[in-house]
């Protein structure tokens, strides 16, 4: 190999001059651009990118072929279901992002973005961005598997508008939590525990069984915890049908307890991952 | 005199519990002064990346003060990162992108403009003989490629002083040479650096300046030449059959050990030629094997610490 001659020093950028210390004054590229990372991170997850697609078919199968002969809710299981498997999906995807913001904490990457004059936490922003941007393509497969099974909305557009708004307020209150579990843990085995509990959580909620066929100290949880509600407002918008299978009259308290859980989740996480986040490296 | 572009005064920082702290730095001061090459020299558990974390601001030092370009590393911490770049031991770049893709985003990140950022990336893709490979998934590197992108990445803005921790650990000779002559090109464009090493012959190749790191403490500094002074030149070992032997060998100079005699030397073919045919005539016994052994990190601890470089994990085990 020959010796390496770096660029022509006379040619380029000139030395920075005086320093101004602002670093809030380039949030927005330095989030467009933790986004664009984070997005073509995951393209190159082939595993996740799999399991992403390939879960709601397999989920799809079980539930409707499997159990849905044995299930008897009231209305045809696909219907009452399907709701259940997007939110089972997208929330299992979005826990993911527990080993991604894991890997980048333990990883080389971070002390170079720390070196930097950039607001560093932008790096959490952008693992937020995607998994919104992933988990609504997960999302669309379920559907579309659904829609191929046999199951069909009566929702208006708007009804569908709002759908999407509550699943995507679903997505970023998970990822949130995530975000918070992978700059809190220090091994990818704990980040990864997470996606179980969530692949198990919404069993006991009103996803696939209503919850009054529990025993009385586990219908407590199931009524109380997020996505119960999260479930009741899409399933109301999308076939409008309760978790009794008996038509919705008033969605509005279901839909705005459903949200208050996403933002409260949405906040305390947030902040705790930055807090976490801003005190961990600096010690 | 213009003030040190470096100044670091009585840095202490301790981890673990507060009941059972472990001392790591205690006290270092160091200075780099502009367009300097300073190695940090030391083994393993030292010190060397603490040091470097703290005047690169990812760590608060418990004691002491750091300054970089008249900004203090704690409080002006934002604009202290505005004239440093920092090349740690672990890749800080996304193995998942390709070179050119990971270049990109530091350039972004830098905040300098796109289409500059498109000419530097091409330019220091080229620069670091990672042209070929510079769309590929940095995954599939070798680990001199990885370190060259890695340095390659910090150079984005052409800092004023580059930090870079233990450039050549784990690298095999040859990718070391290229790494060597890739780190003089930095220097050759004006960057002030601020090198760690545990390798002797690396402060030597590179640094004006080295400071001996020794249990969170600098213990000796000075110009490569000066120190290798003090510790003494290479020298030749001649291994006899006996001690006696030794013994009868009166050498100028000569320090006898056991079987083996050691001989300073400059290296050169006469001169180890003059030393085996003098001790061949006054012995009347040939050697049995000769080396010459150029002074290691071994050497120079022994010299100027008085004991023999230990690593952190042998102190743990001792």
């Amino acid at each position: 190999m020959t010796a390496p001659t770096l660029p022509a020093p006379s040619g380029t950028r000139p030395r920075r001059p005086a320093p101004a210390a602002r670093p809030g004054r380039h949030v927005l590229t330095d989030t467009s651009a933790m986004i664009g990372r984070s997005l073509r991170l995951v393209r190159r997850e082939p595993d996740e990118l799999l399991l992403a697609l390939v879960l709601p078919v397999m989920l799809m199968v079980l539930f409707v072929y499997v159990f849905g002969g044995a299930m008897s809710v009231g209305t045809d299981y696909l219907t009452y279901a399907t709701p259940g498997i997007v939110l089972l999906c997208a929330g299992y995807g979005a826990s993911n992002t527990a080993i991604a913001v894991e890997q980048d904490m333990s990883g080389g990457i971070m002390d170079r973005f720390r070196s930097m004059p950039i607001a560093s936490a932008t790096v959490l922003v952008g693992h937020v961005v995607a998994s919104v941007v992933k988990n609504l393509v997960t999302t669309a497969v379920v559907l579309g598997v659904a829609h191929v099974l046999g199951f069909r909305s009566d929702a208006t557009a708007l009804e569908w508008l709002a759908a999407v708004g509550v699943i995507v307020a679903y997505i970023v209150a998970v990822t949130c939590v995530a975000t918070f579990l992978g700059v809190l843990v220090r091994s990818p085995a704990a980040a990864g525990g997470f996606g179980f509990f969530m692949l198990f959580l919404p069993y006991v909620s009103s996803a696939f069984v209503p919850p009054g066929t529990m025993p009385a100290w586990l219908r407590g949880f199931a009524e109380h915890q997020p996505v119960t509600p999260v479930i009741e407002t899409i399933r109301g918008l999308l076939v409008g049908l309760g978790s009794d299978a008996q038509p919705v009259a008033d969605l509005g308290p279901t839909a705005a307890l459903a949200l208050a859980w996403c933002a409260g989740l949405v906040v305390v996480f947030l902040v705790g991952a930055a807090w976490v986040f801003s005190r961990r490296r600096r010690q | 005199m213009s003030p040190p572009l470096v100044r670091a005064t009585g840095l202490r920082k301790s981890y673990g519990s507060a009941r059972r702290p472990v001392r790591v730095l205690d006290g270092v001061d160091v200075t780099l002064a502009e367009g300097e090459v300073l190695a940090l020299l030391g083994p393993n558990g030292a010190g060397k990346t603490t040091t470097v974390r703290i005047l690169s601001t990812l760590l608060r030092p418990d004691g002491g003060t750091a300054m970089v370009a008249g900004y203090d590393v704690v409080h002006d911490a934002a604009r202290v990162r505005q004239v440093i770049s920092l090349t740690g031991q672990s890749a800080a770049v996304d193995e998942k992108q390709s070179a050119r893709e990971n270049l990109t985003m530091m350039g972004r990140l830098a905040h300098l403009p796109r289409r500059f950022v498109r000419g530097r990336v091409d330019d220091l893709l080229h620069a670091f003989d990672l042209g070929d490979a510079a769309d590929r998934r940095v995954g599939t590197y070798s680990g001199g490629m990885r370190r060259r992108l890695d340095l390659a990445a910090g150079l984005l803005t052409r800092p004023r002083v580059m930090f870079l921790d233990e450039p050549t650990t784990g690298l095999d000779p040859r990718s070391r040479q290229t790494m060597w002559e890739v780190v003089r090109e930095v220097v050759a464009d004006g960057t002030s650096l601020f090198l760690t090493t545990q390798y002797l012959e690396e402060a030597d190749q590179l640094a004006d300046r080295v400071a001996l790191i020794d249990d969170g403490r600098v213990v000796a500094e000075g110009a490569p030449v000066e120190l290798k002074r003090r510790v003494g030149d290479a020298a030749v070992e001649l291994t006899f059959t006996s001690a006696e032997d030794v013994a009868r060998v009166g050498l100028v100079g000569a320090t006898p050990d056991g079987r083996v005699l050691r001989v300073p030397t400059d290296g050169s073919v006469a001169h180890v030629r003059d030393v085996l045919a003098a001790v061949a005539a006054a012995v009347g016994v040939e050697p049995e094997r000769w080396e010459v052994r150029a002074p290691t990190l071994d050497d120079v601890f022994l010299t100027l610490t008085g004991h023999a470089a230990r690593t952190r994990d042998e102190e743990a085990a001792a």
